[in-house]
């Protein structure tokens, strides 16, 4: 105990991004670019593998940049994070799925990652057969493989189906399977990612059940997750990542409050001062609101079934008016799944901005939208479809969110609520006709 | 567990040629076998003719080449029948060129593996070519019938079949494991295949005697024509089984040299590819 078993020194990683194609002014052009496409294209897929450190290159994407920290024997860190934080990276680079292009890791032990549950299984083979080669893939032997056999079938609760081909089986029965096989590997170090976000409420807890065996049996556990219960209560220690960098490193509870104060931070501060976008920067948006009376346009609560008025506040850094913009509004649910997307070209409405600020509203007549919270990502693309250039001015995702109150949608007295799915949908009932005379 | 002696692993940034490493290949040596098992039961699975399927491939060239070059074309056949003097060129062609364009393909397909867990990824464009010697051994067992029934006897020279099979085996793994590199990162060269395969065939002494080499070239051609591999093989099985002309040692000393070139040329540039693997394909 107390021993290092995982170091990670100066760890960095980078990925090539793709490069804005250049564009053409004339025929001449397009087909001497046409022509030449085959030499760009074989400099672009080399380049893809090709890096020099040194030089501060713009089209290089740093995923972790000069990440230390250590881990003991016996404990079970938490890695947490946004997206694109680098946590996958990390992990990647931790099973040894690819290189880092910086720095060394040092561990202590055999490894098994399990960066997705059921990788390798082929839809063909039986359920035994995919046992075993699944176990082999993930660094068991065979004689391993012949000795837990049967625990991994009474594991997964799918010893009816062993011999049937795993084309066969349900997503549930394939996702118990395979974390049956992984929970029987007994590495030293177990690597984990967001293995939890499958399989049903009950598979779940079996799963946490296993894994805190598997720590309690002194293994090294490296968990990476979005689940903070999930995470709070097996770990014991945890990093948060952002942007690639190790932000912060300590007890669980701690980082785990950092990031949750971080992000409600983030809803906090105004759109305005949100660094976190890309664009142009040509028009910003720098409010958004949602009411129900165009009159008061300020709150973030609409009702089912009433009209929902989204008013933007955007500015416009250009000198003059920007004749033709386009606006799109991602509208997502909690987990960040888009439910519908509101799109300026839908409608084929062009909007012009004057310089300075200005206020763009949208209304929607009747609000279908279940009760719940829903995030809104905001997008605004500078140049029309018909004009030379069309590129985006301001991305903001997650920008800000709203509520939706159940209301009465159809007028009948009756208020759905989110058991009934995620969108109403008018409907219009006739009676029963009988057929024949 | 051995957990009192624990593996040691440094993970860092990947510089420079490397060659093989045993040791860790011989620790993944059940994996290797449950893959290569894995691709046989898979290939025929939901067919009707199955494994006749690794019979009738060859067997319908042979039909196609005997009629096109021995009827029509009237290609000289060294003297014996032209479908048995085909067939005997087939059947290694049949397992080179498969397991070649198996190997080249095996690793984009098996991209969603190696992108989320780490093995040795030599083991996925060696698999097919192991995995093929299935189809190479059933394909043979046609020949032997064709054999008996067309009246041929193996000559003493049949003792070194293994030996061409190994330089078969070689330079089909090295070609392999030099395209599915490749393959991975530029996508150009799954449709190069089918037009490289082809070419490669009417290179190969497959539907034509080496002999012709010699009679229109001159004999330093014919020598340096060896460095292919598939020739020496090829006329190499003809000796071997129909003895139509001595074992071609001639061919074969270049064919080996060049089949062990290929195997190591392969192994070192996958080797050093394969660290871009994750994040290209």
């Amino acid at each position: 105990m107390g021993k290092t078993i995982i170091e990670v020194k100066n760890l960095s990683k980078v990925y090539r991004l793709g490069i804005k194609e250049s564009q053409t002014e004339s025929v001449g052009q397009a087909i001497l670019q046409w022509v030449l496409s085959p030499l760009r294209n074989f400099r672009r897929l080399r380049r893809l593998s090709k890096f020099d450190l040194n030089k501060e290159e713009q089209d290089v994407l740093w995923a972790l940049r000069d990440i230390n920290f250590k881990v003991e024997q016996g404990e079970v860190l938490g890695i947490i994070g946004k997206n694109g934080a680098g946590k996958s990276t990390l992990l990647k680079i931790l099973s040894q799925v690819t290189p880092p292009s910086d720095g060394e890791i040092r561990m202590r032990g055999r490894v098994a990652s399990l960066l997705e549950v059921g990788t390798g299984f082929n839809p063909e083979l039986t359920g035994r057969e995919n046992v075993y080669l699944n176990g082999t893939i993930l660094g068991m032997t065979r004689v391993e493989g012949d000795a837990k056999f049967d625990e991994i079938i009474a594991f997964s609760g799918v010893e009816k189906f062993i011999d049937t081909p795993v084309k066969r089986y349900s997503s549930g029965m394939k996702v118990r399977l395979a974390f049956a096989v992984a929970a029987h590997l007994e590495p030293e170090i177990l690597i984990i990612d967001e293995v939890l976000a499958v399989g049903d409420a009950e598979f779940q807890r079996k799963c946490l059940g296993k894994m805190q065996d598997v720590a309690g049996e002194g293994r090294t556990v490296l968990f990476v997750s979005h689940n903070m219960p999930a995470v709070s209560s097996l770990c014991t220690r945890a990093i948060m990542l952002r942007h690639g960098e190790l932000f912060m490193e300590g007890n669980v509870d701690d980082v785990i409050n950092g990031y949750l104060n971080e992000q409600s931070a983030r809803a906090e501060v105004g759109l305005a001062e949100l660094t976190d976008r890309w664009g142009s920067g040509l028009v910003k948006f720098t409010d958004v609101q949602f009411s129900t009376d165009p009159d008061q346009p300020i709150g973030n609560v609409l009702y089912a079934g009433q009209q929902g008025i989204f008013t933007f506040t955007m500015e416009s850094h250009d000198t003059q008016v920007i004749p033709q913009a386009s606006l799109a509004i991602l509208i997502q649910d909690v987990q960040h799944q888009r439910v519908t997307t509101l799109h300026t070209r839908f409608t084929g409405n062009l909007l012009s901005f004057e310089p300075g600020v200005n206020t763009v509203t949208c209304t929607i007549p009747k609000i279908n939208l279940m009760p719940g919270k829903y995030w809104v990502t905001l997008h605004c693309i500078v140049g029309g479809e018909s004009s030379q250039v069309s590129e985006p001015a301001d991305h903001v995702d997650q920008a800000a969110y709203f509520f939706v109150e159940g209301g009465d949608f159809f007028g009948s007295g009756k208020i759905p609520n989110d058991k009934h799915g995620m969108i109403l949908v008018e409907q219009a009932w006739a009676q029963p006709q009988r057929i024949g005379s | 567990m051995a957990s009192n002696t624990p593996i040691e692993t440094v993970i860092r940034p990947i510089k420079g040629w490397q060659l093989l490493n045993f040791s860790e290949l011989f620790r993944y040596r059940d994996l290797f076998y449950f893959m290569v098992v894995r691709d046989i039961k898979v290939l025929y699975k939901q067919t009707v003719l199955g494994f006749l399927w690794a019979v009738l491939n060859p067997f319908f060239s042979m039909v196609v080449f005997t009629v096109v070059f021995g009827n029509l074309a009237g290609v000289p056949s060294d003297g014996v029948p032209y479908a048995i003097f085909s067939f005997a060129g087939l059947l290694p062609w049949t397992y080179f060129a498969q397991s070649m364009q198996n190997s080249t393909n095996s690793l984009v397909q098996a991209r969603n593996i190696f992108t989320k867990v780490y093995f040795p990824r030599l083991l996925i464009p060696m698999t097919p070519v192991i995995a093929k010697l299935v189809d190479f051994l059933i394909a043979f067992a046609m020949l032997g019938a064709m054999m008996i029934y067309y009246k041929v006897t193996p000559t003493w020279d049949a003792l070194y079949l293994p030996v061409l099979i190994i330089i078969m085996i070689l330079s089909a793994a090295g070609i392999g494991m030099i395209l599915s590199a490749m393959a991975v990162q530029y996508r150009d060269i799954r449709f190069a295949m089918t037009f490289l395969t082809q070419l490669l065939m009417y290179a190969a002494p497959v539907v034509w005697p080496a002999s012709l080499i010699e009679e229109k070239f001159g004999s330093l051609a014919y020598r340096l024509y060896g460095l292919y591999p598939p020739a020496g093989v090829i006329e190499g099985f003809r000796a071997a089984l129909i003895g139509t002309r001595p074992m071609p040692w001639e061919l074969l000393m270049f064919s080996s040299i060049s089949a062990v070139a290929l195997f190591i040329i392969g192994a070192l540039y996958f080797r050093r590819m394969e660290r871009v693997f994750a994040d290209v394909a």
